[in-house]
């Protein structure tokens, strides 16, 4: 029974499955799938958009042969190769339009592209650090907290700075100096860890 | 020598095939889609 439907051409099956007969379209799915597949295959590239495009590849056959709209006057592979050639256009014109990058292969995307606004966890880190550090300026000795301040956070020049304390240039370089100096030796001290 | 990849990669295209399932669906798609005839125009419905 099997060996007599391989031996029907292409052209009955179609004629008998537009009459009902749903076994006709397994058979010739089975026939072709294999040359339909590697075809879409060997211009994506890609099994998942293979599988979607074959899939709509025979959607729209058996809608074609369903409404009795298939013009029998080609043969029925290249018909559903033009199809599934058609598809495949669509597919990488929709693509051209809006580009998209998986993952899957060895270049990663993320490798160049990087979001570089911090996660609700970095985020939270990043204030603790920024709050110790504050704390540990406070314990500065004036003059060198006062040299400190002006530099790092309104960052002022050592010019200004001398300008505005009155002191010379190296004094405040000198301050400046000590001020890290010691913010290092109280972080030795007590087994800080400032890192993000 | 110098190797040849393009042997192997031939015959891996060769073993392309859709997945079960796939083609499970696109039976069963058939099988549920009809087309109705009104008039001159076609309708399709999906019953499962």
């Amino acid at each position: 029974m099997i060996m007599q439907y391989e031996l029907i051409p292409d052209a009955d099956l179609v004629t008998n499955y537009i009459q009902g007969n749903e076994y006709a379209l397994e058979i010739l799915i089975k026939r072709h799938k294999q040359k339909i597949y590697s075809f879409i295959y060997s211009k994506v590239y890609d099994r998942d958009v293979t599988e979607d495009i074959f899939q709509d590849t025979f959607i729209k056959v058996i809608r074609t042969l369903k409404r009795g709209a298939y013009n029998e006057e080609g043969k029925f592979l290249p018909w559903v190769m033009r199809i599934s050639h058609n598809l495949v256009i669509d597919y990488f014109r929709k693509n051209s339009r809006m580009p998209k990058f998986d993952n899957s292969g060895e270049f990663s995307i993320f490798s160049v592209l990087s979001d570089n606004t911090l996660n609700a966890e970095k985020q939270i880190i990043k204030d603790q650090v920024e709050n110790d550090v504050k704390r540990l300026v406070e314990e500065l000795p004036e003059d060198q907290k006062e040299v400190l301040l002006m530099r790092i956070y309104e960052e002022m020049s050592f010019k200004e700075i001398s300008d505005k304390t009155g002191v010379s240039i190296n004094t405040a370089l000198g301050r400046m100096r000590y001020a890290l100096i010691n913010l290092r030796k109280i972080i030795d001290k007590h087994n800080i860890v400032l890192t993000n | 020598m110098a190797k040849l990849y393009t042997n192997t990669s031939i015959k891996k295209l060769k073993d392309l095939k859709p997945k079960e399932e796939t083609v499970n669906f696109l039976l069963n798609y058939s099988k549920a889609l009809s087309v109705i005839n009104c008039n001159k125009l076609k309708f399709e419905a999906l019953l499962n």
